[in-house]
């Protein structure tokens, strides 16, 4: 196992698409989190974040701010993250020299597993020190108290954004397995990811009552409720307070199991041609 | 099914995908040590059948043994099946050192193959920037990682050059020599009329032959053409017996041992016949091939 860990590790690491992503994650987290709405604050210009003002803007707000972005746009990032790792396996036809190797699929998938969560957690704590350096320039340009978030709470943010980092990241493997490849996987989980869950929640919710109940069972929904519960903006896109923190946390930690084990048994399962 | 040791052995192994029939209850026997030519048309099911001794694809029924085992296990075995395939973007030598982690076999063994195929050289450069030859040598290195007792090799000299085909026969013959058993996938006929001890000949998912080279090739022959043919023929009859001798395209086929051409030629001569060609002949693979699967040799 730990070999395999170390052969996806070094596929991972040394793959251009991963570092892609990871500068990708960082920008866009750094430049609408912060550098946007203290560019509106600045310029008093308003916006979205208007009314939250410099407050938003502050160390303290480090937690929220850094995981905020985690139930859509970071995570479509993490999602494509997943189906490269195993999509791009298909895309090659790689599988076949891994497995010819090491013929015990759960092993090898397992380790794939492990590494594309270890390197969500290593993005989400990227965005966290991406954003602690933005946060404290702003508290001192504006000449106001860096207080930072106690170590739970830290804890607590990091490990709640791995949670949903890695829900995403399992299912963009689970959809490379899937449907075998690249293209189509990343295609469809973007479209559901960006597009359908913000039309079940902006239009079908509001109109029928088991769109809004079905919500409270959805992955997304229940990643933007747990960032809620831990100070994520509620103006951030799919960050909205369906069900309470605790049962967000289960149902999105439940998706996480259920994509590994679809992801594995369909792999088991299915040949390699 | 009694216990199988052997290198590779299949007992009425099939795969059907939907209504296609892709390999229809096979046996097949690899000795050990033997270089094992497994031929067969295009769409004969080849492919789907080292896929299935290797465990990409399940049979859907039958069992496969290698060295007794099934294909879960695949210790000492090294395989490259339809073409190389690699991680682009990292160097021939970090695929080889990912492809390592995954057989769990030191790194240094990734020095040992890539010097074993000849590309040390290049061995830091991308495997994007490979050409198909490099590519095909890298595949084969790591099937030698495990420093297998058996490698399947599926297509070996595809995308070779002249050059680099040689350089694949020889180290197909040093794996044989080394006592390796090596079961090689072609559709050259003379790579595998070369290289290999027995063959096994695969048609519409079955194994219509399985013999030694010279077995399938058969007998050799006498080829005469002779004037006029008639009398020729007479006298070969009266010589040979009615049934060694055939009348075809102008000439006769002998079916008698090429040692008594100087016999056969002087009864001929000495009954005033004009002998103008007398030569042994042999069948190539290629035409037992062909007579087998029925197929033409036109091409």
């Amino acid at each position: 196992m730990t070999d395999h860990i170390r052969a996806e590790t070094l596929k991972l690491v040394r793959r251009p698409a991963t570092w892609a992503l990871l500068a990708i994650a960082l920008t866009l987290s750094v430049t609408f989190t912060y550098l946007i709405p203290y560019a509106g604050y600045a310029g008093g210009t308003g916006g979205p974040r208007a009314d939250r003002g410099l407050d938003a803007l502050l160390p303290d707000r480090l937690v929220g701010n850094s995981i905020g972005g985690l139930p859509v746009f970071l995570g479509s990032l993490m999602l494509i993250l997943g189906v490269l790792s195993a999509g791009g396996e298909y895309a090659w036809g790689t599988w076949k020299t891994v497995l010819t190797q090491d013929p015990a699929r759960l092993r090898v998938y397992a380790a794939k597993l492990v590494t594309v969560c270890l390197a969500a957690l290593a993005g989400v704590v990227a965005v966290f020190a991406a954003g602690a350096p933005a946060s404290l320039i702003i508290a001192l340009t504006e000449d106001r108290a860096a207080d930072w978030p106690g170590v739970t709470d830290l804890a607590t943010g990091v490990g709640a954004g791995w949670l949903i980092a890695a829900m995403w990241t399992v299912l963009g493997t689970l959809l490379g397995i899937a449907l075998r490849g690249v293209a189509l996987p990343v295609g469809l989980g973007l479209v559901w990811l960006l597009a359908v869950q913000n039309l079940l929640a902006l239009i079908a919710a509001p109109l029928l009552d088991w769109v809004a109940r079905a919500q409270q069972g959805l992955p997304g929904p229940n990643a933007g409720s747990l960032v809620a519960a831990l100070g994520a903006g509620a103006d951030t896109p799919g960050v909205q307070a369906v069900v309470g923190g605790g049962q967000a946390a289960a149902v999105v930690a439940a998706y996480l199991l259920v994509f590994a084990a679809l992801g594995g048994a369909l792999l088991r399962r299915r040949d390699i041609l | 099914m009694g216990r199988m040791t052997a290198p590779v052995e299949t007992r009425r192994l099939t795969k059907r995908f939907g209504t296609a029939t892709a390999v229809d209850s096979l046996d097949l026997t690899v000795r050990a040590g033997e270089v094992y030519g497994f031929l067969g048309p295009n769409g004969a099911g080849k492919t789907t059948t080292l896929r299935m001794l290797l465990g990409l694809v399940r049979p859907t029924s039958g069992e496969v043994r290698l060295f007794g085992l099934p294909p879960g296990r695949l210790d000492g075995v090294g395989a490259l099946i339809e073409g190389p395939a690699f991680y682009p973007y990292l160097s021939g030598r970090d695929n080889l050192r990912v492809t390592a982690h995954h057989a769990g076999v030191p790194a240094a063994r990734v020095a040992a193959v890539l010097d074993q195929v000849e590309l040390t050289g290049r061995a830091r450069d991308r495997y994007a920037t490979y050409s198909l030859g490099m590519k095909q040598r890298l595949g084969v290195a790591a099937a030698l990682l495990k420093d297998p007792r058996l490698v399947v090799l599926d297509e070996p000299t595809n995308g070779l050059d002249p050059a680099g085909m040689a350089d694949m026969r020889l180290l197909v013959r040093r794996l044989g020599a080394a006592g390796c058993t090596v079961l090689l996938s072609s559709h050259l006929m003379t790579e595998v009329q070369e290289l290999c001890d027995r063959v096994g000949i695969l048609a519409g998912g079955r194994l219509v032959a399985e013999s030694t080279v010279a077995e399938l090739r058969g007998d050799r022959t006498l080829r005469l053409v002779a004037t006029p043919l008639d009398a020729a023929a007479a006298r070969a009859r009266a010589l040979l017996g009615t049934d060694a001798v055939r009348v075809t395209d102008g000439g006769l086929d002998l079916a008698v041992a090429p040692d008594r051409a100087a016999e056969v030629n002087a009864a001929l001569v000495g009954a005033g016949i004009a002998v103008s060609e007398l030569r042994t002949e042999e069948r190539s693979l290629e035409q037992a091939f062909f007579a087998l699967t029925g197929g033409n040799t036109d091409d």
